[in-house]
């Protein structure tokens, strides 16, 4: 499988996610935002980090870089697309996915190890995983409170486009493991077509055994289905 | 024109200072070298009083390549692999704006790293504040906090760890202290040293503005009711820009392009062009009309003494401009040529065609003054403590009232605003005895510990100076590393009171005598003189930052406690040494007193002992035992896994508290299955190392036998209560 | 009685939001700028109906919260 993660200045997880797509042998191109067209790929990755320092708004910015008309066009033929932390936030800013990431209902930065309930597994990016399976992630983060208006939300979840929520060790969804405020305790959510995927928390910290029980690899595994 | 007594005086130098500045010159300085020379004779830049001191202490072995002198100290891991790092202090700036001091404070580490050649891999900190109570504490705190995490997470370096006190001798005059630690191949590691003449230096990075005009004089001024009026001196940090320039710098160097490099940190371009100058011993010629200026109209005094932060200056070899430019035009980032190295040996600045300063380099670094400043020995404050006339307290009471203190609570309110696991390689967050970085995609880790104990150094500067290296060093034992080095930061008051002095002279004389014994040599630091307000010194704070290293990977372990039914046993005797206790101090109020004396045989004995253990295998889980004595370790221990710990009493003391909150020194808990105790007994006998079996791991109960009982989850939750309530308003 | 109040940073102090923001419509074809500098706007409605009192207390909110004066500045304007 071809892949291409796309860095923006202030991008700190490129390098983090080419780890794990190495390992799992994709042929990766790292594609720096100036660029004006993409390498083929299968799958386009807008990795985590502050790209352009956060600044004005979490992803603002970086929806207005060269190479995201490119990602745009191939959002919209299909290309699978994954946006995890500031590539949510930037796969929001620039259309991709509706709705809108809030600053932190806690007002802080929220760095920690959370759990995230699969909540369904018919689709390109958590085919690997048992609907319920429960998954130890981390969330570094300032603006992950989910937020959309009352008929996207019912949208999601009747069309099943959120595939995981934050929730407890054993798997309840409940306030209290909410760990941002975010609507219904929405972690990732897909688009109508389900071809693009944004998600808070980092699947590629949770990928090796010295430091993780490497829930987040079949996610990538999954893609290669 | 001729400078006034009052302009010498504001520039912090003295008049003595200043007549030296004449005879070197041969002539008045005008303004602008006045404001030169004194950024580069003040305390700060030129370690002034502290320099004959520092000496003393050992900074080379077989493993250091690069000691004290550089941005940051360098020592040899194998492989090729080296670590550079290095501890500095921001605490007047981060007293004056919380958010921003600490965030330039943790900008400025960085580039001390990565100038050097290093990708930055782990951030660490030391931060001190006032008693809870004051009424200016939540507000430093949350915006230290904040400016820590806001830098490093955006930067993108995890700040895996660190150590947070409160102390009302902080009050007016906290401490910001961060660590960075960054990995290089040795063959490629980048000093300041210029080479070679008519050589471009080079200006890379932000644009300069007025930002901390005489930052580097501020922080060696002690503060007065008139502080407020410093103010706009602080300098606001750009992490995005950091960034920029980290990647851009790194990329330059892989090719072979520059000759030196250096930040330009406190006192910005003067410091960063005469160090580079001085180090290779040649002249340096600037053009300030050259200097990218972000306001209008700034004058060659404030592009010299200006501390805009995220800068750089390089010297590159001949024909290599092109290929740079293009690199820091990618990046967005400011790239001019503003000068050249020269065989005049002078430091000589133009602007507007006319040439505004000419200085002879020696005179600003070599002829910098030394001083031997007067010091009285601290007075050793012992005392007879008569803890039988005291009001007797449960075991249990004052456990979750310590472990319930701002200073032994769970600090998860401060370590959840850091990522911890950005790049992937943190082994060990914070929370354990000491941190664990992987070096990236190698087989090989190394571990990071910072630590302080002002309350000893206080009670006797000498033994607090060696057994803040002994529990440094502990630290990196008990994760299963082997201590390399360390790197130092030591905040004291006035230099100029004798009595401070003597703090300084003999916290030094303690931390040489461990460094000595142990073989944990000093790479690099930095002294933060004049913490005080009002002519109120702080508390001596030495705070080390050690590292150490793990040449396997299955090697690491931490404090959790692993299973039901393992042991729990103490290495190293228990005497019950009561005084300079968090016990005596959180329940009594009681100050005074000697620390625990460190006996140094002993506990270099007991951590080679625990090493040896680790290494063969043997233990489940390990923690030091420190301040807080025996039960909060334990505790810690137990909070760490959930799992409960059914502890024995000990026989020969008939006041339990003064088995379980003595702080006597070299003591680890290690966790141990059933089957493997003889052959650990034999090693220990062996080797002549006291222990006894202390507790057994059970579920769910935390009690010691026939005493008291509660549950774990119940203690956590004591743990976890003070800073939620703390900042509960917030 | 209804204030806004606009906090922006000093005048000599580094921007880095206004620097990108201003970079970055620069990049997308905007000519003729010179720079933008962000802040941050409240809009703060009174029970007072002495414009002067009004005023003095809008400003002590400003010195006293919504403006660090060590690095920000503050403009206070009546809103109709």
């Amino acid at each position: 499988m071809r892949s291409s993660v796309i860095v923006f200045p202030g991008s700190n997880c490129d390098r983090d996610i080419a780890v794990v797509l190495e390992k799992l042998q994709f042929k990766n191109s790292m594609v720096w935002h100036k660029e004006t067209t993409l390498p083929k790929s299968d799958l386009i990755i807008l990795p985590g980090g502050f790209s352009y320092g956060d600044y004005l708004r979490s992803g603002a910015i970086a929806a207005k870089s060269n190479i995201l008309n490119e990602v745009i066009k191939a959002g919209k033929n299909g290309c699978l697309i994954i946006g995890i932390c500031n590539g949510f936030q930037i796969l929001i800013e620039c259309g991709l996915l509706q709705g809108a990431l809030l600053r932190n209902s806690g007002l802080k930065f929220v760095s920690k190890d959370i759990f995230v309930r699969v909540q369904t597994n018919k689709n390109k990016f958590f085919n690997k995983y048992k609907n319920g399976e429960v998954l130890k992630l981390n969330i570094a983060h300032n603006e992950g409170n989910f937020f959309t208006n009352q008929k996207h939300l019912i949208e999601l979840e009747e069309k099943e486009l959120i595939p995981i929520k934050y929730c407890n060790e054993k798997g309840s969804i409940i306030s209290e493991s909410n760990p941002n405020g975010s609507l219904n305790n929405i972690a990732g959510i897909l688009n109508k077509n389900k071809n693009i995927l944004g998600m808070m928390p980092h699947p590629e910290r949770m990928a090796d055994k010295i430091n993780s029980d490497q829930k987040g690899l079949p996610l990538f595994l999954s893609l290669m289905n | 024109m001729t400078i006034k007594n009052e302009q010498i005086e504001k520039h912090g130098l003295k008049l003595e200072e200043y007549k030296k500045i004449k005879e070197l010159l041969g002539r008045d300085s005008n303004l602008l070298e006045l404001g030169i020379f004194s950024a580069m004779w003040n305390e700060h830049c030129s370690y002034k009083s502290s320099k004959i001191h520092l000496k003393k202490l050992p900074t080379k072995n077989n493993i250091v390549i690069q000691g004290p002198g550089e941005n940051a100290g360098v020592i040899d891991i194998g492989d090729d692999d080296a670590i550079v790092f290095k501890i500095e202090s921001h605490n007047h700036p981060s007293f004056i704006e919380p958010y921003q001091g600490a965030a330039t404070g943790v900008g400025g580490i960085l580039r001390d790293v990565f100038t050097m050649g290093a990708r930055p891999i782990a951030l660490m900190n030391s931060i001190h504040f006032g008693s809870p109570e004051n009424k200016k504490t939540q507000n430093l705190l949350n915006g230290v906090v904040s400016g820590i995490g806001g830098y490093g997470n955006s930067v993108g370096i995890p700040t895996v760890g660190g150590e947070t006190k409160f102390n009302r001798t902080y009050n007016e005059n906290i401490l910001v202290n961060a660590m960075a630690v960054g990995h290089v191949n040795k063959n490629k590691i980048f000093y300041s040293k210029a080479k070679g003449i008519n050589k471009p230096v080079v200006y890379v990075g932000s644009k300069t503005g007025r930002d901390g005009i005489h930052g580097a004089t501020m922080a060696s001024a002690e503060f007065d009711e008139n502080s407020e009026e410093k103010k706009p001196t602080v300098q606001v940090g750009d992490p995005f820009t950091e960034k920029l320039l980290l990647e851009a710098c790194l990329e330059l160097m892989k090719k072979n392009s520059i000759i030196s490099i250096q930040d330009m940190g406190a006192a910005g371009l003067t410091s960063s062009s005469i160090e580079m100058a001085s180090k290779g011993n040649v002249g340096i010629e600037l053009n300030l009309n050259k200097v990218p200026c972000r306001e209008n109209n700034m004058t060659p005094y404030e592009m010299m003494l200006s501390e805009s932060q995220e800068r750089m200056l390089i010297i590159l070899d001949d024909n290599k401009e092109n290929e740079a430019k293009k690199i820091f035009d990618k990046w967005d980032l400011d790239f001019v040529v503003i000068g050249k190295t020269t065989d005049s040996k002078r430091l000589i600045l133009n602007f507007d065609d006319k040439k505004v300063a000419d200085i002879p380099i020696t005179a600003l670094a070599d002829e910098a003054p030394q001083y031997n400043r007067k010091w009285t020995t601290s007075k050793n404050k012992k005392k007879e403590l008569k803890l039988k006339s005291l009001k007797k307290i449960k075991i249990e009471e004052a456990l979750l009232r310590i472990l319930s203190s701002p200073d032994h609570s769970n600090k998860s309110w401060i370590t959840n605003q850091f990522d911890q696991s950005v790049m992937c390689d943190t082994i060990q967050k914070s929370g354990g005895d000491a941190a664990v970085i992987r070096i990236h995609k190698k087989e090989k880790a190394i571990s990071v510990s910072v630590d302080s104990s002002a309350n000893y150094c206080n009670a006797d500067a000498k033994i607090g100076g060696k057994q803040i290296i002994c529990e440094n060093w502990r630290n990196l034992i008990s994760v299963g590393s082997k201590p390399l080095a360390i790197t130092n930061c030591l905040n004291f008051g006035s230099p100029e009171k004798p009595e401070v002095m003597g703090e300084f002279v003999e916290c030094i004389e303690g931390m040489k005598e461990a460094c000595e014994f142990l073989n944990f040599p000093v790479v690099s630091g930095n002294v933060s003189f004049y913490n005080e307000t009002n002519s109120k010194s702080i508390f001596p704070t030495p705070v080390i930052g050690g590292i150490g290293i793990f040449e396997n990977l299955k090697k690491i372990i931490n404090m959790k406690s692993k299973k039901v039914g393992n042991l729990i046993i103490i290495i190293g005797k228990t005497l019950g040494h009561m005084e300079q206790t968090t016990f005596m101090r959180d329940i009594y109020s009681i100050n005074e007193g000697c620390p625990p004396e460190v006996n140094l045989v002993n506990e270099k004995n007991n951590g080679l002992a625990v090493s040896k253990l680790i290494n063969d295998n043997l233990v489940s889980s390990c923690h030091d035992v420190s301040s807080g004595g025996i039960i909060v370790a334990l505790a810690e221990m137990s909070m760490a896994s959930m799992l409960g710990l059914k502890i024995v009493k000990p026989k020969k003391f008939k006041d339990l508290n003064e088995y379980f909150y003595a702080e006597d020194q070299g003591r680890y808990l290690l966790e141990i299955e059933r089957n493997n105790l003889k052959k650990i007994e034999d090693i220990l006998k062996k080797n002549n190392i006291f222990f006894e079996i202390i507790a057994e791991v059970q579920n769910d109960i935390f009690e010691v036998d026939k005493t008291f009982s509660i549950k774990t989850k119940e203690l956590f939750d004591y743990s976890n209560k003070w800073f939620k309530n703390f900042n509960a308003v917030n | 009685m209804k204030f806004s109040v606009t906090v922006t940073l000093k005048k000599d102090v580094l921007d880095p939001q206004g620097k990108v923001v201003s970079q970055t419509l620069k990049n997308m074809g905007v000519e003729n700028l010179n720079q933008v500098r962000q802040g941050k706007f409240f809009e703060i409605d009174l029970d007072e109906n002495d414009t002067s009192k009004g005023h003095d207390k809008v400003k002590e909110m400003c010195e006293k919260l919504l403006a660090n004066q060590i690095i920000e500045d503050f403009k206070i304007n009546k809103a109709e």
